[in-house]
């Protein structure tokens, strides 16, 4: 009875050297429904999804399309069986219209005729609600203008399966409803939408079924409708999890970093940073949040001294009550000052880490200068790996494996492990939890709460609205590279933030200053 | 089902032991042994065997053969070394054939100009510090517009080769001897000045401790010591070196220096300790083939002993065959070729798997 199903996957295999990355997964959509799959980071979600879309070939297993065994070997297989893909990355090109990207790699003959096309495109867009204009050329849109064009793409090719990677990634809490909207029309319309993600609340929302992977196997598929957040993290973790966030009281907070009106412009002349304004203070964290691109790390880079600022000053009150200009220096420059400044930066093997190093050599990355003469000491930064390893948990061969073969999640904590060890009184960090499984999550955020407790200034740039409003005492907003506002993330909403990100209520959230 | 699984697929290696790497290696080896022999045997009907017999006569069959590829090996060595760090810096300095040029045309200007003035022992210094000099010049000036203009690099270098050339092509207008020759012959024929000495009775030994030295010392900058640690974390992400405190363009200037300087003094040890002369084509293409040497170890200055020597050891074979058998000069080019050939092409199946489709696929 196999005929039911849009896709069918049964006994799929794929591996990468000794690495299982699908064993031997069972995977079934029916027409006209909407299937979620979830999986921490690394649990093989993308990779299946890869083979569906001929990107990968299965070493084994069996792919069906409407009941019919088939093989894909190439993205072009998959698109003529009606399958199509929206990556996480938008595939664009952006001096092109949303109508030219859409026809894109589609064949045809004699005259193009843009107009039919156009009220073509238009028809579909108004049959499932999108909001697109099919003449607005792809620079002008905004990320989730993009994602729509990306959508429209694959149904104006034919596509009857859509398989979505982390939609929701990059859009604001407002956007995220509006295409949930879209995906339940197309759903009415017998569509068969696949959805990756990572995020429960939008799997409880929106999916009819989830299919559950760990570590590269099959766990099950369970109606949503029976399904709990903490039900479905025990399929994913394989064991009962608490998620709770311990946010205790901040004790005595002092000013630490102030930063006043900073404008940072990129090498197009854009300002990234616009006249950006903000306190840091002792003993409490404070979230940054905005759409990604919106000057969070252009914020961070400026006060760790490796942006070169337009204007505006940065200040740093020392424990003592010194104070010191920050702004105009570089890095090595704050070091010398006495600055115990640490940096978790978003990419962490591009510039946090040398990922061809071991991790010996790269505990030492920002001290080994330290001591005289022409040779560099490792000796303690071996030291230094071996008690990160131990108190942090790393899961890693040896101290002298180069980092880039670690998981995300061993990366992160080699990183961060390195930062706090210098015990800071300013604590920055990008995404910290970004592509880490939840127990490594929980790690860090604890690590944070651990930092600020101690009294360190914690700024915490974060994309997950929900847990910045648990983690966090204060939230900063931004909106294309000004700040929005703070709020009190106590009282705060998800909304409001939303909103805020998009620039529709900077007003009222001035007001409350 | 209509459509089969690819014939062939390729798939990366997460991770090789060391016995896999040398078998693929000595596998290779042999093949292009294997070709090379059927290439001789269908140009030129000869045994390849007697060929083979006679590449080894040639490189190491007498004791001057075999100081001769002695000598060369630790000149093609002593670049390789040379060119480590700004390889490593991921700074693409393709001009060691300038930077030699130089280093050897400021070693033969203290030869013809100070050769009779100067002590020899003052002389010999002397020289040193000027090809020292003469390479590391040539290798800051590309160095200074990547870290001010960021230039391309690779252009500059290769530009640079070209105009050291032309400077010596102006240079011997003046050094030239005999008179009308258009060459500079061999320089302080009679008096020796400037000559390396002979230690232990042997002229190369000097050349073969410089170079030595030079490569355990590249070893331990490399490995131990802070700009060491500078140049890897540069090569590998400048936003990280930033990041880390580094001043990237200093350490871009301070590399290629240091680069462009044992370069030079492999100037030095071909004029003042081999060829006794200067000419376009002293540095011979040994800049570029430094390269190979350099990328092949992997950076490693122990392991370009090893492959400086294979690569000048079948050079010198091949001269030998070349008359030996009446076959043209670039019959060694040829050999030479199909075995880097294959040593390089081996790199493929150390990093990539190849997955041929199952014959025993059962239709379900």
């Amino acid at each position: 009875m196999e005929s039911k199903y849009a896709i069918e996957l049964k006994q799929v295999t794929k591996r990468f050297g000794e690495v299982v990355a699908n064993d031997q997964v069972d995977l079934n959509v029916r027409a006209g429904e909407i299937l979620s799959i979830l999986g921490e980071n690394g649990s093989g979600k993308t990779t299946l999804m890869n083979m569906i879309s001929g990107i990968y070939f299965p070493d084994e297993g069996h792919i069906y399309v409407n009941g019919k065994e088939v093989t894909i070997r190439s993205p072009k297989d998959s698109h003529e069986l009606g399958i199509g893909m929206i990556h996480q990355h938008f595939k664009l090109v952006p001096v092109l219209t949303a109508a030219e990207n859409i026809i894109l790699g589609m064949s045809g003959k004699g005259k193009l005729n843009m107009k039919k096309i156009e009220s073509d495109i238009k028809t579909l867009v108004d049959k499932y609600g999108f909001d697109m204009d099919p003449a607005m050329k792809i620079y002008d849109m905004s990320v989730s203008q993009k994602q729509t064009v990306e959508i429209v793409k694959v149904l104006y090719h034919g596509a009857e399966v859509l398989i979505l990677d982390e939609p929701t990634a990059v859009l604001t809490p407002q956007e995220t409803e509006k295409l949930f909207d879209v995906l339940r029309n197309m759903k009415q319309d017998g569509k068969s939408i696949i959805i990756i993600t990572h995020k429960l609340n939008e799997v409880l929302e929106l999916s009819d079924r989830v299919s559950v992977l760990r570590k590269g196997k099959y766990i099950g598929t369970v109606d949503t409708k029976d399904a709990t957040v903490s039900s479905l993290t025990e399929m994913m973790v394989g064991e009962k999890v608490t998620l709770d966030i311990n946010r205790t009281e901040p004790k005595n907070p002092q000013k630490r970093i102030e930063m006043i009106g900073v404008t940072c412009r990129n090498s197009e002349g854009t300002a990234v940073l616009d006249k950006a304004s903000f306190t840091a203070y002792s003993g409490e964290i404070l979230g940054v949040a905005g759409i990604s691109g919106s000057g969070q790390k252009e914020l961070l880079e400026s006060i760790a001294g490796l942006q070169y600022m337009e204007e505006g000053e940065i200040w740093y009150d020392t424990p003592d009550g010194d104070r010191k200009k920050l702004s105009g220096m570089d890095v090595k420059e704050i070091r010398k000052l006495g600055v115990r400044l640490s940096f978790v930066p978003e990419d962490r093997l591009g510039m946090g880490l040398v990922g061809s190093m071991d991790l010996t050599d790269n505990m030492m990355l920002r001290s080994y200068k330290k001591g005289r003469g022409a040779f560099a000491d490792r000796k303690s930064p071996r030291q230094l790996a071996e008690k990160v390893v131990e108190s942090l948990e790393v899961v890693t061969p040896s101290i002298n494996t180069p980092v880039r073969r670690l998981s995300g999640g061993n990366v992160q904590k080699v990183l961060v492990g390195r930062e706090i060890s210098s015990e800071p009184t300013v604590l920055m960090v990008a995404y910290p939890v970004r592509g880490l499984d939840i127990n490594s999550s929980y790690t860090i955020y604890n690590l944070l709460n651990d930092q600020k407790e101690k009294g360190v200034a914690v700024i915490c740039v974060g994309e997950d609205l929900d847990v910045l409003l648990e983690l966090c005492d204060k939230i900063l907003v931004m909106q294309s590279g000004k700040v929005a506002g703070i709020v009190d993330a106590r009282t705060a909403t998800k909304e409001q933030l939303g909103l805020m990100m998009t620039g529709d209520l900077r007003e009222e959230a001035g007001k409350d200053e | 089902m209509n459509k089969k699984e690819p014939f062939v697929r390729m798939t990366k290696r997460a991770h090789i032991s060391r016995s896999k790497t040398v078998a693929i290696y000595l596998i290779s080896a042999v093949l292009s042994l294997i070709v090379c022999a059927l290439v001789i045997v269908a140009l030129t009907h000869q045994n390849p065997i007697e060929v083979y017999a006679g590449i080894i006569d040639g490189a190491i069959g007498t004791d001057r053969r075999l100081w001769i590829t002695i000598r060369e090996t630790m000149v093609l060595l002593l670049i390789a070394v040379g060119l480590t760090p700004a390889f490593q810096m991921r700074f693409w300095n393709i001009g060691a054939e300038g930077q030699v040029l130089m280093g050897g045309m400021a070693t033969a200007a203290l030869m013809i100009y100070c050769g009779d003035t100067l002590p020899a022992w003052l002389l010999l210094i002397a020289m040193f510090a000027a090809s020292i000099l003469a390479g590391m010049i040539w290798g800051l000036i590309p160095a200074y517009f990547k870290s001010k203009y960021n230039t391309n690099e690779t252009l500059f270098t290769l530009m640079m080769n070209y105009v050291a050339m032309q400077i010596v092509t102006f240079a011997i207008v003046y050094w030239e001897n005999p008179a009308g020759s258009n060459t500079v012959g061999i320089i302080n024929r009679a008096t020796k000045a400037g000559w390396f000495p002979e230690i232990g009775g042997n002229a190369y030994t000097l050349n073969v401790i410089i170079v030595l030295a030079m490569t355990v010392g590249m070893f331990i900058y490399q490995r131990y010591s802070k700009q060491g640690y500078e140049i890897a974390v540069v090569g590998e992400s400048q936003n990280t070196a930033r990041y880390a405190g580094i001043n990237v363009k200093r350490v871009i200037i301070r590399t290629m220096a240091i680069s462009g300087a044992i370069c030079g003094l492999a100037g030095a040890l071909i004029v003042g300790g081999a060829s006794h002369t200067i000419s376009t084509s002293t540095a011979d293409g040994r800049g570029f083939t430094a390269i190979i040497v350099a990328w092949m170890a992997k950076f490693n200055p122990f392991v370009m002993i090893i492959i400086s020597a294979f690569l000048v050891f079948m050079q010198q074979g091949a001269v030998q065959i070349a008359t030996q058998f009446g076959l043209n000069e670039n019959a060694s080019d040829i050999i030479t070729g199909i075995i880097l050939f294959f040593l390089i092409g081996s790199t493929f199946f150390i990093n990539y798997k190849l997955e041929f489709r199952k014959k025993s696929k059962e239709v379900a």
